[in-house]
């Protein structure tokens, strides 16, 4: 059995059906017991005090808006070489998902700089590549909208998906790459040592799980009505032309 | 219940309302559109008298 059969609209259609609901399921159960475990029952940090608990929305928001972006990357690749028009659609499905998570890794990253740094906003590496990725996701989304012609659509927004990569790789490494700026380190690592603290790590991971579990609900929510709406505009095409 | 958040109780609470905010209107906005894709394609569909739709 090959994975491209899913490529078929009709099979993605009966597939997708199948596992959205399980998938909110699972992204309610997670989210549930990530945030109420991270807000409730997590101690205050030594520095930071109470702020660490944003931790648990910045952190996952942030890594979903990266990589959502390669997510992109990955169909827009597909549509290139397969012409597989489910792969385009996920894509343009994906987009409003990753930037509103690359507001909610900003917002929240501003809020939360103001009482540590003493600034809402500077022009670090890393903050300044990821406010680049959201242009680059504004600008991607307004691009499907300005074609008509859905194959052409698909080939630009392609496009414009792989130069953005650079971008998207650019805010998760920017603090090695550049190491100055305000913002810190990976939270997460493999060293025991710059990894965070056992009490934050839990809850953290719980929350990931549920961004991502979330991702995956509304790309595919998203990715069943781009279908949708496409047969729905060559249904109104072929009534048009009688 | 609530644990004591200190000076930043603004901070914290603000966070969380930026962050569940933008998120719960994209979930509502996608309910909404996919709600209404659907019915329209299927007025659409029954108009043509189609039975090829993917389900």
């Amino acid at each position: 059995m090959s994975l491209w059969r899913y490529a078929n609209p009709s099979e993605f259609m009966r597939l997708s059906g199948a596992v959205l609901p399980w998938c909110w399921a699972l992204t309610a159960i997670a989210l549930g017991v990530g945030l109420l475990w991270g807000f409730f029952l997590t101690p205050d940090d030594y520095q930071q005090g109470a702020t660490v608990k944003i931790l648990f929305i910045h952190v996952p928001a942030a890594l979903i808006a990266i990589n959502a972006w390669l997510m992109m990357l990955i169909t827009s690749l597909i549509w290139f070489v397969r012409r597989h028009h489910v792969s385009a659609l996920a894509a343009r499905a994906a987009a409003p998902v990753g930037a509103t998570m690359t507001v909610v890794a900003l917002l929240t990253g501003a809020i939360w700089g103001q009482p540590m740094w003493g600034t809402w906003w500077a022009w670090d590496p890393r903050l300044t590549s990821f406010f680049i990725l959201f242009l680059f996701y504004l600008g991607y989304i307004a691009l499907w909208q300005a074609i008509d012609e859905p194959d052409k659509a698909a080939d630009l927004t392609a496009l414009l998906c792989m130069v953005g990569s650079v971008f998207a790789l650019l805010s998760r490494y920017a603090v090695f790459f550049w190491n100055q700026g305000l913002h810190q380190g990976p939270s997460l690592s493999l060293d025991a040592e710059t990894n965070v603290d056992n009490a934050f790590y839990l809850p953290l991971l719980a929350c990931i799980a549920g961004f991502a579990l979330l991702f995956i609900s509304l790309v595919l929510l998203r990715t069943r009505t781009e279908i949708r709406a496409r047969r729905l505009r060559a249904l109104r095409e072929a009534a048009a032309r009688g | 219940m609530m644990p004591d958040l200190a000076q930043y109780a603004g901070t914290v609470l603000g966070a969380y309302g930026a962050a569940l905010a933008p998120i719960a209107a994209l979930i509502l906005a996608s309910a909404l559109r996919a709600r209404r894709v659907a019915r329209a394609l299927a007025a659409a569909e029954n108009l043509r008298g189609s039975t090829d739709e993917p389900s």
